[in-house]
């Protein structure tokens, strides 16, 4: 049962959709959400061998604007987005002056003057908030998020599906980059970004055309074999592609090179929010390392579940499921630098039981080239 | 949808009896909340449950769901079909997937549990809840 009142559970416009397709519902950061409709193991199949549409209207848009928007960006986040050209996008990490996770996100450049930043539905406002408190450059931030509704397309076949619907060469559309067009009528954003580990892509639009535009994207793709996706297969799937949920692997106790986001981390761009407790960090001591492991048994590793290294608890297991596509159960965790060796055999404890599991990297799967 | 001859708790496991011996399983609401079963863990032969007590765990791909035994009594027999085959929970929990046979330490311990159309109307309670 859900402990929030009722009346305060937000909706995406595709509520009454996922409902009639009898998706299961679930609440999940104060919206109501499908968390499957036919099944994660199906759902996550169609999205490594076909194609999966999923309703990610719940995610979280702020935009930025004016001559010192790009200031701002730099200063809040921890990648460098002066190297962003205009259509590009880039993973990214919003931080509190202790270099750890308000959020991720990624920052989407529109124009100089114009960034666009796609965050996490439960902390929206809070990413506002933060964003507006470190504005000391006069840029202009606004909280879009009602603006837009989100569709990810997502799969092998995803490419040839979305351009049935649009007169934009998305062959055109490198991945991580942008650009605007129509689909199927309707203006949006068309991103080659996604969640899942595959090709695919996420497109922004007005709400209002919501149930035409997931209408008319499941009847292009029907004979490909596209299916509605819920949250349970974007899990499964984003955990099998190594990439970090926040709340699991990052949140405010979270150092971006702790989750072995290193790669997002500019030091060298000039000062940031944290920036100098990330250089301390990287030039002293990292206290600990986020890893991927693999059971060696039947046993299912699950959040939070305590990771033993010599019998005693070392770490905790920050997301844990059966991996649909590599037919094992994985999972990533925290554990002290000097025992994240890959290979090394670790142990997770499972209602009171340890249960032996290896190191194995990060991402556990990736998707044929 | 719910057999007639057996009996349902509300944690949403079913118990059959016959001559004694209990047949136990998880019940088709129960399933369908818990989505694709990936794992089951169960008793050893021998081990003796507790009514009300937790004897083994149900795992999706989302969740992990314990069973807590409707009788006390001594574990005669596990169904070796889900070690391999836990999907059988979702294709068919009021039969080819029951999960223990019991020696019901007192066959009177089934009187209270509810009949197939009370579990029906609590189920359908609940489904509501889920709806509101």
């Amino acid at each position: 049962m859900t402990t929030q009142a009722a009346t305060e559970i937000r909706k995406t416009a595709l509520n009454s959709a996922h409902r009639r397709l009898g998706a299961k519902m679930v609440n999940f950061g104060g919206w109501d959400m499908p968390l499957e409709y036919t099944g994660i193991l199906s759902e996550h199949d169609a999205v490594r061998t076909r194609a999966g549409l999923f309703d990610v209207s719940h995610m979280g848009e702020i935009e930025i604007r004016g001559s010192a928007a790009l200031e701002l960006v730099q200063w809040v986040t921890c990648n460098d987005a002066s190297k962003l050209a205009i259509g590009q996008a880039q993973y990214s990490g919003l931080m509190t002056d202790a270099g750890t996770f308000v959020d991720d996100l990624l920052v989407h450049k529109i124009s100089d003057t114009h960034y666009l930043l796609c965050v996490n539905a439960a902390n929206q406002e809070g990413d506002f908030d933060h964003i507006l408190a470190h504005d000391r450059f006069g840029a202009k931030a606004e909280n879009t998020g009602s603006r837009y509704s989100q569709l990810a397309i997502q799969g092998p076949r995803a490419k040839d599906i979305l351009q049935r619907l649009t007169p934009v060469p998305l062959d055109s559309i490198r991945y991580y980059h942008f650009t605007f067009g129509d689909v199927s009528g309707v203006r949006c954003l068309i991103a080659r970004t996604g969640y899942t580990g595959e090709d695919g892509f996420e497109i922004y639009f007005d709400p209002a055309f919501s149930e035409k535009l997931w209408a008319d994207l499941l009847n292009a793709g029907e004979q490909d074999g596209l299916i509605p996706c819920g949250l349970g297969a974007r899990n499964t799937l984003r955990l099998e592609a190594g990439m970090c949920l926040y709340g699991h692997e990052i949140d405010a106790q979270t150092t971006p090179l702790e989750a072995g986001l290193g790669w997002i981390c500019k030091l060298g761009k000039g000062a940031f929010l944290g920036s100098e407790v990330l250089a301390d960090q990287k030039k002293n001591r990292i206290p600990r390392k986020l890893v991927g492991f693999e059971m060696l048994d039947k046993r299912i590793a699950r959040d939070c579940y305590p990771v033993l290294i010599d019998g005693s608890e070392a770490g905790r297991v920050t997301s844990g499921a059966p991996s649909p596509s590599l037919k094992k159960n994985i999972g990533m965790a925290y554990v002290p630098p000097e025992s994240g060796t890959l290979g090394a055999e670790i142990a997770v404890s499972i209602r009171g039981q340890a249960a032996p599991a290896r190191i194995t990297p990060i991402p556990a799967y990736k998707r044929p080239q | 949808m719910y057999p007639a001859d057996y009996r349902y708790t509300e944690e949403h496991e079913w118990i059959k009896v016959d001559s004694g011996v209990g047949t136990v399983g998880i019940t088709d609401y129960a399933q369908n909340e818990l989505g694709d079963v990936v794992f089951v863990e169960l008793p050893k032969v021998g081990a003796q449950l507790k009514t009300g007590q937790s004897f083994g765990t149900v795992e999706s791909v989302k969740a992990v769901s314990e069973i807590f035994s409707p009788v006390s009594g001594e574990v005669l027999e596990i169904n070796s079909l889900l070690v391999d085959s836990p999907e059988k929970i979702n294709s068919d929990p009021h039969g080819a997937a029951w999960l223990v046979k019991v020696k019901l330490a007192d066959p009177r311990e089934i009187d209270p549990l509810m009949d197939a159309a009370a579990y029906q109307k609590f189920t359908a309670e609940k489904a509501q809840e889920h709806s509101a």
